[in-house]
């Protein structure tokens, strides 16, 4: 035997005299975890259910549905609503389908530009979107309509942002990222053998695409299409800017308004109700559609893979995903930079309107829209952490069946997912708003809120991965003496890097542009960008609005810079 | 290195036995193979050493002190044990000597101190000069050494192993066969060795447990199991053999369609009395030259032949009776259809049931 294992055999570490369940620091760790999701999640989603169902005395009572449901008005808004859903749904799909397909499966150029442009829809607030619409396209002052009376000679503009159309035209421009994400990794598993084995058969190269391609990938499409449905249904920031001034009434301005005086929580929780209802059945029709395994396509490795040479119809979809890109980004982008830099946006690119005023008011001057700017970032930051610690843990725990109920844990963390922000932030507001908790008007309540929203994002990105990892990786860190949470942060969290980081970045962009679950929550110390403009706006104050937007999007550009730089070209645009 | 007793093991899934009363005897020092079939048990009785796995019934003792039953679990972490798994599960984020002293960090041991015994380990397994590398830019046979080392260097009071060679391919499964037992020879630890592989098994173990649908059939040394089999599964899972229907009678067993009996070796300790099958290696028959000692079985007829290079491999029936695989040297030449003398070597014959 030789010197080093001459020595007795080493003590097994932490063999401790008493060794009961709770002796090891996981198992605290994990039970806090399972308190806060109930805090976080059960609590305000049971309290919006119980305060539909009671008085505001407390009394057991119908009474709330009844008037909330039982005027014609706040009906037409549910209807309205639906409407609403349908066209942007319709719109979404006529951009995202097609460049999607162009993307993933031609030989159109430009595929990785028209691919950025729709990473940059995606992060675009769709606020921020529809303010620079409202200078775009504003019936009178709009500049697209002041450009077509002074080509034309018209005396009126064609365009009318502040109409149903106009509405579902902007929403449009930014969910449809959906659908390309469903769409384009759906796409990207399809394999050319099934495509070849069409055109061996007889079929042309877009008799192909249309009898073969599309229908295996049709099942994601619809899927997405639900989501993109359910998202514009529960949106708030646009219809609040678009809706309001449009005069049309919808679900969730009708929600709003029972948040102004008198105060109506009840009502607005009963009114909720079907809204929910609505969303969980479709969120339920959606994961059957795509739970069902029956095509090839979703099985991957389909060996060589060739883009389609569509010739001539390159051009034209170029043309489009150019036009696309326009509406989406580059317009819009072009009016808020132009509108920060002027005196009076009204009077477009003249000498004299030029002036760096608006950004030195918002930084020096405005001290409400630089704390916004803070508090969107301190928030957004804070919330990502939150989410991306909490989404490991619990997706660690749940994965490898450490909590008891692991089923029930998950379901817990995702069930958000299920609730409309602006619906989720009334259960909120009744569970913390006031007494015993008292956090209305905190920063803490909007981190409490965002992290609730969007913890289903971290989780099911920490699950994916943590499913992708082997086991026996964290069984060599038990057996060589190292306990659970040894396992999270020596193996488990570095292996994920990329995840978490992925995950943080993703949950830190979609938390600057959440306006629906912070509206209700924030006070005048805790304002954040996505509320702010909503005032600035009513009172047309767009030239502060626009630098506020400016600041927002080159932050949220520079976090994604990284966030690509760290996790990957493809993080944010990935379907999990 | 400690003494690791399995008593009446059991673990089931609903109605499903996996383990079924297994008990198991490890002395200090030794090393047990958990051999068979997948779907055996094995890895199953191998996990629930670990801890990794409750048993639903029975008891795992160390030392005398119990770590495993029904009722409570020492968790794994806390049974001083190691481990290398089928993957080898290197962890890919650290470097060869980070894997390696990981076991000596998580035991407080100081930093220095760690250096020094991560070296001499690296040596020991020949990869000193890879301590700073990524498990990624290492071979499939240089990442199980760093298995090896890292798993062997907290000194752990039982080592086990799950299928550490299955990933390898065939000519480095040799080589790390026997460098595990060459690393067994020089630290002694008590260590479990889960495989499929009965040759792998056979090269490596002091003492082999042959499982079957979940139950124990043998536990005994190489020598013993390959020669004195109790159970057809047994003989017939390690290596190739002849089942032939038999009674034994006193000392002798009696093979069908044969007038006398053979005498069962002395070592052998079969029951006397009822019905048998008597397990008769290929190669301990002979057609037409006997070694000293055979004894003639009777007259048998070849009914195939395939040649193998290093033996000829016969199948011949016997005149009112068994067809029997015979391994042939390659100068005993026989056409299909040719009578022949079949001799069997008595001192191979074993009784089982």
């Amino acid at each position: 035997m030789r010197s080093v294992s001459s020595a007795a055999v080493l003590q097994a570490p932490s063999r401790r005299a008493s060794s009961g369940p709770f002796a090891d620091p996981a198992v605290w760790l994990f039970s806090i975890l399972i308190v806060l999701l109930v805090l976080l999640v059960a609590n305000p989603i049971l309290r919006l259910v119980w305060d539909s169902f009671h008085t505001a005395q407390g009394d057991w009572s119908l009474q709330s549905y009844v008037q909330a449901l039982g005027r014609s008005r706040n009906l037409q808004a549910l209807l309205n609503s639906l409407y609403l859903g349908a066209a942007v749904t319709v719109l979404a799909l006529a951009l995202g389908v097609p460049l999607a397909l162009a993307v993933s499966r031609t030989n159109m150029p430009g595929r990785g530009f028209t691919h950025l442009s729709v990473l940059a829809a995606f992060v675009m607030p769709n606020f921020l979107g529809a303010i620079a619409w409202i200078l775009l396209a504003g019936p009178n002052a709009g500049w697209l309509n002041r450009l077509a009376v002074e080509l034309t000679g018209w005396d009126k503009g064609p365009f009318n942002i502040f109409s149903f159309w106009g509405l579902a035209f902007v929403i449009a421009l930014y969910t449809f990222p959906l659908i390309y994400v469903f769409a384009k990794s759906a796409l990207d598993l399809v394999s050319t053998e099934l495509e070849d084995a069409a055109s061996i058969h007889g079929a042309g190269r877009f008799q192909t695409m249309w009898r073969v391609t599309l229908p295996l990938v049709l099942p994601s499409i619809i899927g997405a299409a639900i989501l993109i449905f359910l998202e514009a249904i529960a949106l708030y920031g646009t219809p609040a800017l678009i809706a309001i001034p449009a005069r049309i009434n919808l679900a969730t301005t009708q929600i709003v308004s029972f948040f102004q005086y008198p105060l109506q929580i009840e009502q607005a929780a009963a009114f909720s109700m079907p809204i929910l209802l609505l969303t969980v059945l479709m969120l339920m029709l959606q994961r059957k559609l795509l739970a069902r395994r029956g095509y090839v396509s979703v099985s991957g490795k389909g060996g060589e893979r060739r883009p389609f040479d569509i010739g001539a119809w390159k051009w034209v979809l170029l043309a489009y995903s150019g036009c696309i890109a326009l509406l989406t980004v580059i317009m819009p982008l072009a009016i808020l930079l132009l509108a920060s830099v002027s005196k009076a946006w009204g009077r477009g690119l003249v000498a004299g309107n030029l002036s760096l005023a608006n950004f030195h008011s918002i930084f020096f001057e405005q001290l409400t829209v630089r704390s916004a700017i803070v508090n969107t970032v301190l928030y957004s930051g804070a919330t990502a952490l939150v989410c991306v610690g909490m989404g490991i843990c619990i997706a660690y725990a749940t994965q490898r069946r450490i909590t008891p109920y692991p089923a029930l844990v998950q379901f817990l963390a995702l069930a958000p997912v299920a609730v409309p922000g602006l619906i989720l932030a009334i259960g909120l507001y009744a569970a913390y708003a006031g007494p015993p908790f008292s956090l209305y008007g905190m920063g803490t309540l909007i981190v409490i809120a965002f992290t609730t929203r969007f913890l289903p994002i971290s989780v099911a990105a920490s699950s994916a991965g943590v499913r992708a990892l082997n086991p026996e990786l964290e069984e060599a860190v038990r057996i060589l003496g190292g306990g659970r949470i040894t396992v999270l942060t020596r193996v488990v969290a570095p292996l994920l890097k990329k995840t978490l980081i992925g995950a943080f970045v993703l949950v830190f962009v979609i938390c600057t542009k959440e306006l629906s679950t912070a509206v209700f929550l924030t006070g005048p110390e805790s304002r954040v960008v996505s509320v702010l403009t909503l005032d600035l706006s009513e009172q047309g104050n767009y030239e502060t609005l626009a630098a506020m937007g400016v600041v927002l999007v080159s932050i949220v550009t520079v976090v994604v810079a990284i966030g690509m730089k760290l996790a990957g070209r493809d993080f944010m645009l990935r379907r999990s | 290195m400690a003494k690791l007793e399995l008593r009446n093991l059991c673990k089931t899934y609903g109605p499903t036995a996996v383990v079924d009363d297994v008990s198991l005897d490890l002395e200090r020092g030794e090393l047990v193979t958990l051999l068979g079939p997948s779907g055996c048990g094995k890895t199953t009785t191998l996990r629930m050493i670990a801890g990794f796995i409750e048993p639903s019934a029975g008891t795992i003792v160390v030392d005398d002190k119990e770590i495993s039953s029904s009722r409570r679990s020492v968790p794994p972490e806390q049974r001083g044990m190691s481990m290398i798994f089928q993957s080898y599960a290197i962890w890919p984020n650290m470097t060869v000597a980070e894997n390696v002293g990981f076991g000596l960090q998580v035991r407080r041991m100081p930093a220095t101190e760690i250096a020094k015994r991560v070296g001499e380990m690296l040596d020991v397994v020949k990869l000193g000069v890879l301590a700073q590398r990524y498990p990624a830019e290492l071979s499939g046979g240089q990442q199980q050494r760093v298995a090896l080392a890292r798993a062997m260097i907290v000194r752990p009071e039982v080592l086990l192993l799950d299928e550490p060679l299955s990933n390898l391919d065939a000519n480095l499964r040799e080589e790390m066969a026997a460098e595990i037992r060459r690393l067994h020879d020089e630290f002694r630890f008590t260590t479990v060795y889960v495989t499929h592989d009965q040759a792998e098994a056979m090269a490596i173990s002091d003492r082999i447990a042959v499982l079957h649908q979940g139950r124990l059939e043998q536990v005994d040394t190489p020598w013993q199991l390959y020669n004195r089999p109790r159970t057809p599964f047994v003989a017939g899972f390690i290596g190739k053999t002849n089942l032939v229907p038999a009674e034994v009678q006193g000392n002798d067993v009696r093979v069908a369609g044969l007038a006398s009996g053979i005498a069962l070796p002395p070592s052998h300790s079969a029951r006397p009395g009822g019905s048998v099958q008597a397990s008769i290696r290929p190669q301990s028959l002979y057609l037409e030259t006997p070694i000293g000692g055979a004894i003639a079985l009777g007259s048998g007829r070849v009914l195939e032949r395939t040649y193998l290079g290093e033996y000829w491999r016969y199948l011949v029936r016997l005149q009112g009776g068994a067809a029997l695989k015979v391994h042939a040297p390659p100068s005993t030449v026989l056409e299909v259809g040719q009578e022949s003398t079949v001799y069997v070597d008595p001192e191979s014959i074993a009784a089982v049931r």
